[in-house]
């Protein structure tokens, strides 16, 4: 236990990069699986069947893979991440943080993609067939119909994928980046006569942010539920 | 909701510019596939002594025998334990008594709420890092505890979906709290559970390959022996993450047959997505 509370900075630091992982590949998952989700439920085929397959790929295929496939393959397309050099005070976000937050992203989206279009399903059929009747276009019975419920009723599953990718961010641990477990792992090593404490604290750490995640989305579950 | 509702049958001037859109959606996918697969040529991966070493038998039995048969065996043992752990704390969060149902709650929520890998590393220096085999069983335990949790949120969601009749039911012919859950309750909510049990399999399986971060046996040992000797770290890549998508995917096929089986239209149990 004292081994981190000696080094509380370091702790806090880990974490930090822990929650500045789960904002960034958080936002952009969302971004990436709503654009997913448009082409699969959008009326071109070709779009339907190309984020179906990325969907079924990706999402079959081990997280560390996909971080080993932004490590290692996507230099070879001239995809890198030395550009990025950002220091925000003590934080610095450098090329593995990127790799991660990438990495993070694409394997996130498939399952926003999967939550967003179980929400779309679950409108009722008659939503959607009596804003047909009283004559709103396709725009229309997406925009002021379908997708407001379907937002509200995939809620619940969105913020268990976004649990889940906090829990996820884990894997940048393997490559590279300094944030909770792999600090975790460091300290650990260190100082192994205390591994029960320091487990314990980096555990909370976890429970701590997963907690309180799914406090806020539960109450804006309860806020917004569709009345029935 | 069939897509069908969503859309008026479109009419010529819409079917042009659906034509207009597959067109170009076509075109820039094959522009990235294309231009993907020319780096990749260009880098020389596809190069036949980079992919010679998965036509030869002696490397195709490392490949299958260390390395997938390695990685199934931790994904099944930590399966089958995981299905006895989420029965006994399942049943122990539905308790009657609070002495029992407390504690379960709490070994449930915490296993839930940390990462696995977090879990695997603080296992794997228990066990000590030294003991060549700790790295395996930190991998099977770890999986075991989290996916053992998840399948005890998946007990309780099966128990509370069998109709509230059919305990009724029970109690009213005289049947003690045991028998109800043993005779009536239990076979229902595990016919109900079953295709999320295969769908855990899958979870635990791409679990598998955090057993990196432990130095543990299976495909990504595999997949960093052989590329280091043979100096083809995309085509192993490329075959180890096919493995596993195959192996997914035969689950997931398996999940959807047991689900039309036994459970039919009804929704799956989903307690939690990862």
């Amino acid at each position: 236990m004292s081994a981190v509370l000696d080094n509380f900075d370091v702790y806090l630091r880990a974490f930090g990069y822990t929650f500045a992982l789960f904002l960034v590949a958080g936002v952009l998952s969302l971004v990436l699986g709503t654009i997913l989700v448009a082409f699969r439920v959008g009326p071109i085929s070709v779009l339907q069947r190309a984020a179906a397959t990325y969907v079924t790929l990706v999402r079959n295929t081990p997280l560390v893979i996909v971080f080993a496939f932004f490590s290692f393959v996507a230099p070879i397309f001239g995809i890198g991440f030395n550009w990025l050099q950002v220091r925000i005070g003590d934080f610095s976000f450098t090329a593995f943080f990127g790799a991660a937050a990438v990495s993070l992203t694409l394997y996130t989206a498939t399952f926003v993609c999967e939550a967003l279009r179980a929400g779309i399903n679950a409108v009722p059929l008659g939503q959607a067939e009596a804003a047909r009747a009283i004559g709103l276009p396709f725009t229309g019975v997406m925009s002021q119909v379908v997708l407001p419920q379907a937002f509200r009723a995939s809620l619940p599953p969105l913020a268990s994928v976004q649990i889940a990718l906090i829990k996820n961010t884990s894997v940048a641990a393997v490559y590279g980046v300094a944030e909770a477990t792999a600090r975790m792992r460091g300290f650990t090593n260190d100082f192994s006569s205390q591994r029960i404490g320091i487990f314990v604290c980096f555990a909370l750490g976890y429970i701590v942010i997963v907690e309180a995640f799914s406090f806020l989305s539960s109450r804006l579950e309860r806020r917004w539920r569709v009345a029935t | 909701m069939s897509m069908s509702v969503l859309f008026d049958a479109p009419g010529p001037k819409t079917v042009a510019r659906h034509r207009i859109y597959t067109g170009v959606g076509l075109a820039l996918i094959a522009l990235v596939l294309g231009w993907a697969i020319w780096r990749l040529y260009d880098a020389g991966q596809f190069e036949g002594d980079k992919w010679e070493v998965f036509t030869t038998p002696r490397f195709l039995r490392v490949l299958l025998v260390d390395g997938l048969l390695n990685t199934l065996k931790m994904a099944g043992a930590a399966v089958v334990a995981a299905v006895v752990f989420g029965f006994v704390f399942g049943v122990g969060k539905m308790s009657e008594h609070a002495w029992v149902r407390w504690p379960s709650w709490a070994v449930v929520e915490f296993f839930r709420a940390i990462p696995v890998l977090l879990l695997m590393v603080f296992i794997w220096y228990a066990l000590g890092i030294s003991n060549s085999s700790s790295s395996f069983w930190a991998v099977v335990i770890a999986l075991t505890l989290y996916n053992g949790s998840v399948l005890a949120e998946v007990l309780r969601a099966g128990v509370n979906s069998v109709p509230k009749g059919q305990r009724e039911a029970a109690y009213a012919i005289g049947m003690r709290k045991t028998q109800v859950m043993n005779i009536v309750l239990m076979p229902q909510a595990v016919k109900i559970m079953l295709p999320a049990i295969i769908s855990q399999c899958v979870v635990a399986l791409k679990d598998t390959a955090l057993g990196v971060f432990v130095l543990a046996p299976g495909l990504t040992k595999v997949y960093k022996q052989i590329y280091l000797q043979f100096d083809n770290r995309v085509p192993t890549m490329i075959v180890v993450a096919s493995l596993y998508i195959l192996v997914n995917l035969l689950l997931t096929y398996l999940a959807t047959y047991a689900q039309h089986r036994l459970v039919g239209e009804k929704k799956p149990i989903d307690v939690t997505v990862e």
